[in-house]
């Protein structure tokens, strides 16, 4: 198969654990997976973040000044840079009180993708697009 | 036969859910399945050679040498593992190192794939 979509599902909050960290750096690392693959064959994944996952995207954290570390919302412009698509799930959003202009873009950095708000059937029909759906 | 593409990203110690990964990987590969396992997150502290296998705690180095010897590709994020303290030379015999995409490409074969969450 050429190409094979996938979905990385964070279900959890960043900064609790670790894993909703690494589903962004692994589905960012579909950049470079092309050296292993033959010609004409990809990945492309699609990041989605529902529940307690939509915790943490804010814009305007420091992470590295507080606490030496890279902040969620720097790879997150990251995912944007390298075109990753990015659907965080409009209703958990509310749930929470996040307002939908809080989810930081990567304009500065010249990208051209944004993060989408999205109803949670937008995700799902991710799911049901995808070969294999991963949650983390 | 299929090919079956394991994450597992739990520690090797405080859950059985490390463990669990080890033996689904060793039932499909006996089933002549090919199988292949990522190590991410606090799995990556279970490829450091020389564990003492004491009674009260789960063990990794044994069965991961008995998978590696039956064929299953098994690799370890490098950046998870040195970051954790541990060295390439450290590490046990068998074990690939390498970066998150080795992941991706094998997802990429898989007819199957198993992510096995972490905390």
């Amino acid at each position: 198969m050429a190409d094979v979509k996938l979905a990385f599902i964070v279900q959890k909050p960043q900064y609790k654990g670790e894993t909703s960290r690494l589903a962004i750096t692994h589905a960012i690392s579909y950049q470079t997976v092309e050296i292993l693959l033959e010609d004409g064959e990809t990945v492309t994944p699609k990041l989605c973040f529902i529940g307690e996952g939509v915790l943490g995207l804010q814009k305007g954290q420091n992470a590295m000044e507080l606490y030496g570390i890279t902040s969620t919302e720097s790879h997150m412009k990251n995912t944007l840079l390298v075109d990753l698509d990015v659907l965080v799930c409009k209703e958990d959003l509310d749930r929470y009180g996040i307002p939908e202009d809080a989810m930081p873009d990567a304009d500065e950095m010249g990208a051209d993708k944004k993060i989408q708000v999205v109803p949670f059937t937008e995700i799902q029909k991710a799911m049901e697009e995808a070969k294999h759906v991963l949650f983390f | 036969m299929g090919k079956l593409a394991l994450g597992c990203y739990p520690g090797l110690v405080g859950n059985m859910s490390y463990d669990f990964a080890l033996k689904l990987a060793d039932a499909a590969v006996s089933k002549g399945h090919t199988v292949s396992i990522w190590f991410s997150g606090n799995a990556t502290g279970s490829v450091k050679s020389h564990q003492k296998h004491l009674k009260d705690y789960s063990t990794g180095e044994k069965h991961l040498l008995a998978l590696v010897a039956k064929g299953v590709e098994i690799c370890t994020c490098e950046a998870c593992t040195v970051a954790r303290g541990i060295q390439k030379p450290e590490g046990i015999e068998g074990v690939q190192w390498n970066a998150m995409h080795w992941y991706l490409g094998k997802i990429h074969a898989a007819d199957r794939v198993l992510l096995i969450g972490g905390e």
